[in-house]
C-alpha cells in the first residue's frame, strides 16, 4: 500500500516540474490521474484512451495482460502517457513515493517530446480525447442500429484493423496533388516513349487508377468501392484517423523513451533526494534501463545514444568537462571516425544539451539511429545480429550472424534500422484497381529482400477481398519465387508460384 | 513552472470502471466459436461417456488471431543486445530468441496457442449444436429425469427446508387462526354470561359480586390478549398520522410441516450400456468422433430413464477384451475380425455382472463392416442371443468416406439373419447421420415395448 500523503506527492511534483522548466523542457499543461492496477490494465488495453470504440480484440488484449500480470510474467508499466493537450498521464496508486516522482519526471520528458517533435505535428493533441470519444459514440451507434448490429460492425473493424498499418508512414512528406501526379505521368511517358509517342497510350496511362502505386490501402478502398455503405466508410475513416494518430509513436518509440529516461535521470539527480529515496532512485533507474538480452530495450538504446550525443558535443568543445567514463567513450567515437568511416557528427560548437533539443525536434527513430548510432555505441551496447534457423532437430533457434565489434557492424546497423517502428512492416501498394478488366484489385509487395509470411498474407488478403467486394490479387516473392495469391469473387483462395528466373 | 494537477484515485470510479467487460465477453464468444469448429477433434480425444457434467476439460485453441501483412523468417535478421561474448555463428540459447523486445501488437507473427477451460456440460452443448440435435430432444437428454425412488409417506414437524410442504404449513396456520377466532367467540360468550350474572345479583352479598367482577376482569384480559394475536402488527399503526396497519396473523415455528419420505427399493432401475467396437481397423478422428458421440447419446438417453447406469466397453478384433473408455478409443489392434468374439464377451460380462434378470441391458456395436466369412454363422447366433437378453441391441456401420461397393458390409447380413423387434442395424456416413441413426435405433425399443 502507499507510503505517502497526496500532499507529499504534490510537493515533489512541484519541485520536479520547476526543474523541468528550468532545464528548458517545453510542455503542455500536465494532468496526472492516480489509478489502481485494474484501471491501469484497462487503460493499457485501450492505448491509454479514456474512451475508445469497443472491439473484441481489446478484450483479448485485456485478458492476455491480466493473465500475464496475475502469473507474474510481466509487471505493469509505471506510467502511461497520452499525446494530448493537456497531456494526460496515469500514476499507479500502489507505487512508492519515489517511483511516482520518477514517473512524473519521466512523463515531462514525453510531454515535451509530444509537443515538439516534428512527427507529431499533425496529431492535433487538443482534440484527441473528444475525437476518440466521438469515434466510440459513432461505432456504438452502429452496433445499436438494428439495421447493422454488432456482427457486421465487428467484421468491418476486423478487416480495417488488418489493413490499418498499410499506409503512409511519414506524414511529413507532402503528398503530390492530383495535378502534379498527372504532370509527372506525362513527363515520364514523354521521356520513355521518345519517338514512339502515342496519344492513346498516354490517355490509357492517365486513366489508370491509382495514378501511382498507392500505399494507403484503406483509404483507397473506401474512396473507390462504391458499394460500401456510409457506415462502413465511416468505420474505415475512424480506423484510419486513429492509426494516423498512433503512427508517430511507433516511429519515435526509441527516441521518445530515451528522451524521457534522459530527463527523468537529469531531473531526479537535481532534486536533492534524501538518502533512502536516492538509493531507490538508482535501483529503479537501473531497472528501467537494463538491457534485454536477445531483445532490445528502447529505453536503454535511446538513452545511450542521446547520452553519447551529449558527450560527443560537450567533448568537442572541451574534453576536460567529461567524466572519465564519458571520456573513454568520446575517445572511442573519435577513433571510429578516423578508422572505421563512421558518420561524423558535425559539431559546430553547439553544446551537448542544445544538440539534444535539436535532435528531439527534427528526427525520428530511423534518421536518429542512422546518424548517431556509431560503432562505438553499438559495441558499448553489445548489439548483434541474428537470424532464425532450424537446427538439426528442427527447432527454431537464433544464430548470430554479425556482431558490432567486427566489420559486420554495418549489417547489424542495417538490420536494426529495418526492424524499428513501421520499418518492421512490409510495404504493400495498390497497383491497379481494374486489373483483368473486371475490377480485380492488384496489390504488390515492395520487398527489400525480406519475404512475407505466406499464411498471414493469405488470411489478410481475405480481408482485402471483404472490403473490396471483388476479386483481389497480391504479387510477392515467396521462398525466392514469384508468387501470386488470389481471392476470387466467391472468396476462394488460390496460390500460384512461378519458378525463379 | 509547468502547470499540473494530480487527480486522486476515486474508489467509486474504480468500481465502475470495468470498461473491457463487453469486449471480453465478445472475445470469449469468439473462443467458443473456435472450439465449436474443432469439436470433432476434442470429442474424439476426450473421455466423456459416463462422466460428471462438472468435469473441466482443458481445450487447446488457436488464439483468435488478428492477421496482418507481416514478414516471415526468411532473410529477416533481427538485432538484439548481448553481453559482448557473442560470436558469429554462435547458436543462441533456448529462450534468448523468445524475447522479441517491444514489438507492436500484431506486427510479429507468433504461435498463439492457449488453453481454455470448458466444462463437460458446455462441451456437450456445443456437440449437440454440432450434431444439430432438435432442441426439444437436447433438453430431454440434458435434464436427467430419473424416476425417483423416494416416496412421500406423510408429514412431520421437523425436517430440512427443502422438504417444507407449503400447502400443509399454510393449512396449519389457517387452522390455528380459526382456533383463535373460536376462542375469542367463546370468551365473548363467557364475558356476556358473567355480565348478566353481575347484573342479576345486584342485591346479593358483596363478596359474591366481588368474585364475579374478578372473573370478569380476568376474562376481559384474556380476550384482549387473544384479540392481540389476531392483530399482531398493531405496533405498526401510527396514531399521529392515522395510518392503520392491516391485521396480520404471522406463521409460527409450530405451523411448519415437512414432507416425510421413505426410500423405496427398485431393483429394475439399473441399466448397463454395452459399447462394443471393432478396433481392428484404424480409427481416425472422424470415426472416433462419430462412434464416441453415438455412444454418448446412447448413454445420455439411458440415463434419462434409469437411476443407475453403468457402462462397459468391449473392444474386439479376433479376440475381445473389456477396456477403459480411453483405451477403447485409442488402442488399435491389428489383425482380422471375429465379431462373434465381441458379442460373446458381452454375453459373458452380462452373465457375470449384469444379469438380465436384474439389469436392463442396452448394447450397441460399432464396426467398419469387416468380418471373416467363417465367423458369420457364430455372429448371427451370438447376436440372436444378445437380442434375447437385451432391451435393445444395435449394429452401426461407420463409413465416413461413404459406402463403397468394394468394401465389405455386414448390414445386409444382419438384416437377413436377425429377425428381432429390438434389433436395428444402421449406417452412419457422417455426423449428419448420427441423430437420425440414433432416433431410428430408439424406435426399435418403442416398437418392442
Amino acid at each position: 500500500m502507499r507510503n505517502y500523503q497526496l500532499q507529499d506527492l504534490h510537493d515533489w511534483a512541484e519541485r520536479a516540474s520547476a526543474m523541468a522548466q528550468e532545464f528548458g523542457l517545453d510542455c503542455f499543461p500536465q494532468e496526472f490521474e492516480i489509478c489502481d492496477h485494474e484501471q491501469m490494465l484497462g487503460y493499457m488495453s485501450y492505448s491509454g484512451m479514456p474512451s475508445h470504440y469497443p472491439h473484441w480484440s481489446y478484450g483479448k488484449q485485456f485478458e492476455k495482460q491480466k493473465t500475464m500480470y496475475d502469473y507474474g510474467v510481466s509487471g505493469l508499466p509505471y506510467e502511461m502517457v497520452i499525446n494530448s493537450n493537456p497531456c494526460l498521464a496515469y500514476l499507479m496508486r500502489d507505487n512508492s513515493l519515489l517511483l511516482q516522482v520518477l514517473t512524473i519526471a519521466h512523463v515531462y520528458g514525453h510531454n515535451d517530446f509530444f509537443k515538439n517533435n516534428f512527427t507529431f505535428a499533425h496529431t492535433q493533441p487538443e482534440y484527441v480525447l473528444p475525437s476518440f470519444k466521438m469515434h466510440a459514440d459513432r461505432i456504438r451507434g452502429y452496433v445499436e442500429d438494428p439495421g447493422i448490429g454488432i456482427e457486421r460492425v465487428e467484421a468491418m473493424i476486423d478487416a480495417a484493423h488488418a489493413l490499418s498499418l498499410q499506409c503512409r508512414r511519414n506524414m511529413q512528406i507532402k503528398r503530390s496533388s492530383p495535378d502534379q501526379v498527372r504532370e509527372q505521368i506525362i513527363r515520364n511517358y514523354e521521356r520513355e516513349a521518345g519517338d514512339n509517342y502515342d496519344e492513346d497510350e498516354l490517355r490509357r496511362r492517365l486513366r489508370h487508377n491509382p495514378p501511382a502505386p498507392e500505399e494507403n490501402l484503406l483509404e483507397f478502398i473506401r474512396d473507390n468501392n462504391p458499394e460500401l455503405a456510409e457506415w462502413q466508410r465511416d468505420i474505415i475513416s475512424i480506423v484510419v484517423a486513429q492509426t494516423r494518430y498512433f503512427i508517430p509513436q511507433m516511429e519515435t518509440k526509441i527516441m521518445n523513451e530515451g528522451w524521457a529516461s534522459y530527463w527523468h535521470h537529469t531531473i531526479m539527480s537535481s532534486l536533492d533526494l534524501p538518502q533512502d529515496m536516492h538509493m531507490e532512485f538508482l535501483v529503479r533507474h537501473a531497472q528501467v534501463l537494463r538491457p534485454h538480452p536477445g531483445g532490445l530495450n528502447p529505453y536503454h538504446l535511446g538513452y545511450k545514444v542521446l547520452n553519447a550525443i551529449r558527450i560527443w558535443y560537450d567533448g568537442a568543445i572541451d574534453e576536460k568537462t567529461l567524466r572519465p567514463d564519458e571520456h573513454s567513450l568520446f575517445v572511442k567515437m573519435r577513433e571510429d571516425f578516423e578508422r572505421r568511416d563512421a558518420i561524423p557528427f558535425d559539431t559546430r560548437d553547439v553544446s551537448g544539451t542544445q544538440k539534444l533539443f535539436q535532435v528531439r525536434e527534427a528526427d525520428r527513430d530511423k534518421s536518429f539511429l542512422r546518424q548517431y548510432l556509431t560503432p562505438a555505441i553499438m559495441e558499448d551496447l553489445n548489439l548483434f545480429e541474428f537470424e532464425h534457423r532450424r537446427n538439426h532437430r528442427g527447432q527454431r533457434v537464433g544464430m548470430v550472424t554479425n556482431t558490432s565489434n567486427t566489420e559486420g557492424w554495418r549489417h547489424v546497423k542495417e538490420s536494426l534500422l529495418a526492424n524499428i517502428g513501421t520499418e518492421s512492416l512490409p510495404v504493400i501498394k495498390i497497383e491497379d484497381a481494374g486489373f483483368d478488366g473486371v475490377g480485380t484489385l492488384l496489390l504488390r509487395h515492395y520487398s527489400d529482400g525480406r519475404e512475407l509470411e505466406a499464411s498471414y498474407a493469405q488470411y489478410t488478403l481475405k480481408y482485402v477481398k471483404q472490403l473490396w467486394h471483388r476479386a483481389v490479387r497480391l504479387e510477392a516473392i515467396i521462398a525466392g519465387k514469384e508468387t501470386a495469391f488470389t481471392v476470387d469473387m466467391e472468396g476462394k483462395l488460390d496460390t500460384k508460384q512461378r519458378k525463379a528466373a | 513552472m509547468i502547470e499540473f494537477v494530480i487527480r486522486e484515485w476515486q474508489p467509486s470510479e474504480a468500481q465502475r470502471s470495468d470498461r473491457s467487460a463487453g469486449d471480453r465477453a465478445r472475445h470469449r464468444q469468439k473462443v467458443r466459436e473456435a472450439i465449436r469448429e474443432n469439436i470433432a477433434d476434442i470429442i474424439a480425444e476426450e473421455s466423456i461417456i459416463g462422466r460428471n457434467n462438472d468435469k473441466i476439460i482443458k481445450v487447446p485453441i488457436r488464439g483468435i488471431k488478428e492477421y496482418r501483412f507481416v514478414y516471415g523468417d526468411n532473410n529477416n535478421p533481427q538485432v538484439g543486445e548481448g553481453n559482448g561474448d557473442e560470436q558469429t555463428g554462435q547458436v543462441l540459447g533456448q529462450g534468448d530468441d523468445q524475447q522479441q523486445g517491444e514489438g507492436q501488437a500484431g506486427d510479429q507473427k507468433g504461435v498463439d496457442y492457449y488453453e481454455t477451460d470448458v466444462s463437460l456440460e458446455e462441451l456437450i452443448d456445443i456437440m449437440f449444436e454440432d450434431l444439430e440435435l432438435p432442441f426439444q430432444e437436447r433438453k430431454k437428454l440434458r435434464n436427467i429425469e430419473t424416476d425417483s425412488n423416494r416416496k412421500k409417506i406423510g408429514y412431520r414437524k421437523k425436517g430440512v427446508r427443502s422438504n417444507l410442504s407449503h400447502y400443509r404449513t399454510a393449512l396449519e396456520r389457517v387452522r390455528r387462526m380459526q382456533g383463535v377466532k373460536r376462542r375469542l367467540a367463546l370468551l365473548e360468550q363467557q364475558i356476556e354470561e358473567v355480565e348478566q350474572l353481575l347484573e342479576s345479583t345486584r342485591d346479593v352479598k358483596s363478596d359474591v359480586r366481588i368474585n364475579y367482577s374478578k372473573e370478569l376482569a380476568f376474562l376481559r384480559d384474556k380476550h384482549a390478549e387473544t384479540q392481540a394475536l389476531l392483530n399482531s402488527n398493531a405496533d405498526d399503526s401510527d396514531a399521529a398520522t392515522g395510518t392503520v396497519a392491516a391485521p396480520r396473523f404471522p406463521f409460527r415455528e409450530s405451523d411448519l410441516r415437512y414432507h416425510h419420505h421413505r426410500n423405496k427399493l427398485r431393483p429394475e432401475s439399473n441399466a448397463v450400456v454395452m459399447c462394443i467396437m471393432d478396433t481392428s481397423g484404424s480409427m481416425d478422428t472422424l470415426k472416433k468422433y462419430l462412434a464416441r458421440s453415438f455412444f454418448f447419446l446412447l448413454f445420455s438417453f439411458v440415463r434419462t430413464k434409469y437411476d443407475k447406469v453403468e457402462v462397459v466397453f468391449v473392444a474386439h478384433s479376433t479376440e475381445a477384451q473389456e477396456v477403459t473408455e480411453e483405451e477403447f478409443f485409442t488402442k488399435g489392434q491389428s489383425g482380422g475380425t471375429y465379431i462373434s468374439s465381441g458379442y460373446n464377451k458381452a454375453l459373458e460380462i452380462m452373465q457375470e455382472r449384469y444379469h438380465p434378470s436384474l439389469w436392463n441391458v442396452y448394447a450397441f456395436h460399432c464396426s467398419d463392416g469387416d468380418n471373416f466369412p467363417n465367423d458369420n454363422q457364430k455372429t448371427a447366433e451370438a447376436a440372436l442371443e444378445l437380442c434375447e437378453h437385451c432391451n435393445l441391441f444395435g449394429y452401426g456401420e461407420i463409413k465416413p468416406n461413404g459406402k463403397r461397393s468394394y468394401e465389405n458390409s455386414m448390414l445386409s447380413f444382419f438384416e437377413k439373419n436377425i429377425d428381432a423387434d429390438n434389433f436395428r442395424s444402421l449406417l452412419i456416413n457422417g455426423k449428419e447421420d448420427i441423430w437420425n441413426a440414433f432416433r431410428d435405433f430408439l424406435s426399435a425399443e418403442r416398437g418392442a415395448s
